[in-house]
């Protein structure tokens, strides 16, 4: 295998749980909600999904319990954010401050155990074409989903009534609530989509990354998958150019360090958390003409009855 | 069956008083079910948690010195989010005000410099925080950039600045490899306030600096404007007040203090730089200053209050193997409570039984 087969795996596997974690916050957004709760859905979601793979031996079995936690997370900040009409803001902040302490608490029996990956593609004939065999036709079955993931997405959002609706409740709530949309309930289903998102986004690092659960390793994804939301400026399709250029940072650096540059390894491992604040940098200075942004975003709604 | 939100007429000033209470109840009761959970006595772990640190002199004092940094932090951050601006990075200004006061300590190390270095070293910290803080708020009000993305992704960089300065130009000679600066001279440590105690100057520092921002925020225009510019945007707007140079002017404000507070933990309780400095005081001032309801005396009782469920998360490792995490959940749950008991100063919960017709459809 070579070299630049081997970056461009590493690549797509350190993109892929950006990439999830991104679509599903994408949807929450555009229904008008931020949820900064993406690192602590992440990493409990990372937690559960071992435990569950580790108890039962089955990936699947671990993919399915990070999602569950991932939408159990995720509905605590609905009954904060839309039943309660709390700040969205301060909301997230302590949805990843439990998070963090919840993952530790459950995690803490798994630490130093060990489970085998998830099981890579295997086509006979199309995986051994040289090049480009092992990339198109030899990943896990996360690759592949979080990519229809994306694609199912932009469907909705774009090619269907009910994508319609919730894109409605995004830009403005007032309206879409005169017209008799239940703006709370559709915001619901879209907070619970982003955890379940980020909840699988959390699973995939110790199911398909490294065999193992560390605290804290989600190590600022779930953050970055954030500002890839700003980067796509909302767009599905751009997501994926986002997810896998940070990806190609990440992977990069870590490269980098191993060819021995003369770099400190710390530059090298803040590359990519201080290309996430230029990038940030450049998008929101291009847009000065007008904001992409869901027009509601952020902001409480409580109907009137 | 269904909870729906009334709008109050006006902010229950009562509940305002009493909703840090009812989220510290609530909290309480959430932990007994947890401890259960865990297998533990609820009872025998609240109290090791809440009580058994208050009965001796040298739990006391940890508390004074872990409330410090949290009290300092959240009295910047208060700020910072009554301007509704969100710096949610001061754990990383945190650790450049460490690094940044650190310098001038490993750089005068075994000459014969004067008292002059401690105060040198904070002015240092103070300025280092308060640039790296202004790096988020100049990003958002130049390019408008999401402040709340570059201030936590700043944090991750600060983190790995401080190691690379430990484990390479800093690093002891004497240390045996140890990541860490050697320990700090006499003269640039903080000096304790009882001879052989564990409170130090510090904490003289924290109740200035709160009384100095109550006296901010109550007696003066900027204070007024920080304010009003957070509460009410377009009377700001009317009024002239100018948005942007107050966001900037609250992270400078809330980065110094964070930096200060980050060398005075250094070349207090720490005296010497290292990794893991801070167990999340930057985070933890984010409850610190919410539960102390963004006002400065409230946020010097909640300081206290989160230091003791970090003394009492140690001891109750020590003394029943509770795992430290606990008190990490325990601090995001006061948050939520915290926060959803604001709810209730400006809105009423009703429980509606029927189905109501207007949020179901047409109308």
């Amino acid at each position: 295998m070579g070299l630049i087969e081997a970056i461009i795996l590493a690549v797509l596997a350190a993109s892929t749980p950006l990439l999830l974690a991104a679509t599903g916050e994408l949807v929450t957004e555009r229904s008008g909600v931020l949820n900064l709760g993406v690192e602590g859905m992440m990493i409990v979601g990372a937690a559960c999904g071992f435990g569950g793979a580790w108890l039962s031996g089955s990936v699947i079995i671990g993919a399915l319990c990070g999602i569950v936690a991932g939408v159990l997370m995720s509905l605590i900040f609905a009954l904060m954010t839309l039943g309660l009409a709390v700040n969205q803001v301060a909301t997230g902040l302590a949805l990843t401050i439990l998070g963090i302490g919840l993952s530790g608490l459950i995690g803490s029996r798994f630490v130093g155990e060990k489970i085998s990956l998830a099981p890579h593609l295997y086509i006979p004939g199309l995986t051994d074409i040289p090049l480009i065999g092992r990339i198109l036709f030899g990943e896990d079955a996360f690759v592949y989903l979080s990519l229809a993931l994306v694609a199912g997405v932009w469907f909705f959002l774009y090619k269907t009534r009910a994508g319609l609706i919730l894109r409605a409740a995004g830009d403005n709530h007032a309206s879409a609530h005169a017209l008799g949309y239940s703006v709370l309930r559709i915001r619901m289903f879209a907070v619970m989509f982003g955890g379940a998102c980020a909840g699988l986004a959390g699973a995939y690092l110790p199911l398909a990354y490294t065999p193992f659960f560390i605290p804290g390793m989600t190590a600022g994804r779930g953050w970055i998958a954030l500002a890839l939301v700003v980067f796509a400026s909302w767009l599905p399709g751009r997501l994926v150019i986002g997810a896998y250029l940070f990806g190609a940072v990440t992977i990069l650096q870590l490269h980098a360090q191993g060819w021995g540059v003369g770099i400190p390894s710390q530059l090298m491992s803040a590359l990519p958390y201080l290309a996430t604040v230029i990038v940030l940098v450049l998008i929101s200075r291009a847009r000065t003409g007008g904001s992409t942004a869901p027009a509601a975003l952020g902001t409480v709604f409580v109907p009137d009855r | 069956m269904q909870l729906v939100l009334e709008k109050r007429a006006e902010r229950s000033n009562t509940i305002a008083l009493i909703s840090p209470l009812i989220a510290i109840g609530l909290t309480l009761v959430t932990m007994s079910i947890l401890f259960a959970i865990l297998g533990k006595n609820p009872i025998s772990a609240l109290g090791v948690y809440f009580i058994d640190p208050l009965t001796d002199s040298y739990s006391l004092q940890e508390i004074a010195v872990k409330a410090t940094p949290l009290v300092m932090i959240a009295i910047g951050l208060s700020l910072c989010y009554l301007a509704n601006a969100w710096n949610i990075g001061a754990e990383g200004q945190f650790l450049v005000g460490a690094v940044a006061g650190s310098w001038l300590a490993v750089k005068t190390q075994g000459t014969d410099a004067g008292p002059w270095v401690l105060p040198a070293m904070m002015l240092l910290a103070a300025i280092g925080g308060a640039l790296y803080a202004l790096i988020p708020a100049i990003c958002k009000v130049r390019f408008g950039a999401s402040e709340i993305l570059t201030s936590l992704m700043l944090v991750y960089v600060a983190d790995l600045l401080l190691d690379y300065l430990v484990r390479g130009p800093w690093r002891d000679p004497k240390g045996f490899n140890f990541p860490t600066t050697a320990e700090f001279d006499p003269v640039a440590a903080v000096p304790a306030l009882i001879e052989g105690g564990r409170l130090h100057l510090g904490g003289v520092i924290a109740l200035v600096v709160v009384a100095a921002v109550a006296v901010l925020l109550g007696k003066t225009i900027k204070g007024f404007e920080i304010r009003v510019v957070g509460a009410a945007p377009r009377a700001a707007r009317f009024g002239g007040f100018n948005s942007n140079q107050l966001i900037l002017l609250t992270f400078a404000i809330s980065g110094a203090l964070a930096g200060l507070a980050g060398i005075i933990e250094v070349a207090g309780p720490v005296g010497h730089l290292q990794p893991g400095i801070s167990p999340g005081y930057g985070f933890t001032a984010i409850i610190v200053a919410f539960l102390g309801r963004l006002n400065p005396v409230g946020i010097l009782i909640a300081g206290l209050f989160l230091a003791l469920t970090f003394i009492g998360g140690e001891q109750a490792q020590i003394a029943m193997k509770i795992p430290l995490d606990v008190t990490k959940v325990f601090q995001g749950i006061l948050l939520f409570y915290v926060l959803a008991c604001d709810s209730l100063i400006l809105y009423r919960f009703k429980l509606v039984f029927a189905s109501p017709k207007v949020s179901s459809g047409a109308h």
